[in-house]
């Protein structure tokens, strides 16, 4: 039965994607006119005014990130199917540092990650003789660099801003990384850590057809966008909200260019919060919009993003609390650097 | 044949562990299905990402949920 099938199943799950995608590109060409006409046309709304410039901004900025979200994680999904922690381990193994350190960022970033899974994989790269620095390379990148900030921060700020947010990322997981190895901090990683003893089970799914990789897009998009879409919206009905009702320099104080200390404290206050990128991209966005400086809004966001409280919980088990708290010190600082040089330098 | 769940209490660790149950009940088997909690345990089959799935102590599943479907076949090929 699945022989006389192939041909008509070939066609079948190609015509699928492609029709949904052009469907997509219709839907987002017409968003903003169709905002338009259905608030100042359809609602009768008045421009210039507030509160309907307030219904515009979630009428128009809602769907348009959940339409850039979608589209992308299908294809991120997609692609994150041929990247398994078990290649990326191959990968690593036995890697000179800093070369490590840069593979390990970059993989980070395409290797599917959740924090749930911190522990097994940091004992599986430390069992497989993956450097600890470049471990920790991975373990920065991966939660801190991902398709849902590069989303949100490209339909709300522009792909500058996006482009930005990626290599100061980058540089932080490879450099933080190389430091963390060149201090030798293996005496603070737990005992256990290194009796464990990790099986040699050569497991391999098989080779996946395209078909099933197209269908893991899908997953993704079901799983990813089932999770965030409530934090995005949350997030733009405050920052529609604050759009026309808090004063234009009401963040600038606090979070402005010329407040020296504005930057470390946004680091401080981004520890112990944890959001993920679609929860914190619209705070950001407000930050901004009400006088705070790109440097310090992104030192915030990658503060909240890439040190949170329940991940290092979960790599207490793993790790000693000195480690911990340099792991917290070298990343912490790192921000800070990247947060000064946007203030000050460019 | 022995199903072993391997997670350590993450939601989808919870999904497969539903998932894996519905399709033995539909595949009408005698499956002995054992949860897996034990972080040293579930580094001994060799995964680096929960949930994994055991059948008849081989691995044939880490890091992923498949559809019941998907599971039911995996099950069958492992049998």
């Amino acid at each position: 039965m699945i022989q006389t099938n192939l041909d008509t199943m070939k066609l079948k799950f190609l015509i699928k994607p492609l029709f949904l995608i052009s469907i997509w590109f219709v839907i987002y060409h017409y968003l903003q006119p169709l905002a338009d006409w259905l608030i100042y046309s359809a609602l009768g709304m008045s421009q210039g005014d507030h509160f309907a410039e307030a219904l515009w901004f979630f009428v128009y900025e809602f769907p348009k990130v959940m339409l850039l979200l979608g589209l992308i994680i299908f294809f991120v999904g997609i692609i994150r199917s041929y990247f398994t922690a078990e290649r990326t381990r191959t990968a690593l193994e036995g890697k000179k540092t800093f070369t490590g350190n840069v593979m390990a960022s970059l993989l980070g970033i395409v290797t599917p990650f959740c924090s749930c899974s911190a522990i097994p994989l940091f004992l599986g790269f430390v069992e497989a003789g993956v450097p600890l620095g470049v471990t920790f390379s991975f373990l920065i990148a991966a939660p801190m660099i991902n398709e849902v900030a590069v989303v949100l921060l490209y339909g709300m700020f522009g792909w500058k801003v996006a482009l930005i947010y990626v290599t100061t990322g980058l540089s932080i997981a490879i450099v933080a990384g190389w430091i963390i190895g060149l201090l030798k901090l293996e005496k603070w990683v737990e005992p256990w850590v290194y009796e464990t003893k990790v099986g040699q089970q050569d497991w391999d799914e098989g080779t996946i057809s395209f078909e099933t990789r197209i269908q893991m897009g899908y997953d993704a998009i079901r799983e990813i966008v089932g999770k965030v879409w409530l934090y995005v919206a949350l997030g733009i009905v405050v920052g529609a909200g604050a759009h026309g009702y808090v004063p234009e320099e009401f963040m600038a104080n606090l979070m402005g260019k010329s407040t020296w200390y504005s930057v470390p404290l946004s680091v401080l206050i981004g520890i112990p919060l944890y959001s993920n990128a679609a929860g914190i991209v619209p705070i950001v966005s407000v930050l901004i919009e009400k006088g705070a400086s790109l440097g310090t809004a992104l030192a915030f966001m990658m503060s909240v993003i890439g040190l949170s409280l329940p991940e290092m919980v979960i790599l207490r088990k793993v790790l000693k609390l000195p480690l911990i708290f340099t792991f917290i010190g070298v990343v912490a600082f790192g921000i800070l650097v990247v947060g000064y040089i946007f203030n000050y330098v460019l | 044949m022995n199903i072993k769940i391997l997670g350590t209490g993450c939601a989808n660790c919870k999904n497969l562990e539903k998932a894996v149950n519905m399709a033995v009940a539909d595949m009408q088997i005698d499956a002995k299905i054992e949860k897996v909690e034990d972080i040293q345990k579930i580094m001994s089959f060799g995964i680096m990402r929960t949930p994994g799935l055991v059948i008849n102590d081989k691995v044939v599943l880490s890091g992923r949920v498949p559809s019941v479907n998907d599971l039911k076949e995996i099950i069958a090929k492992h049998a």
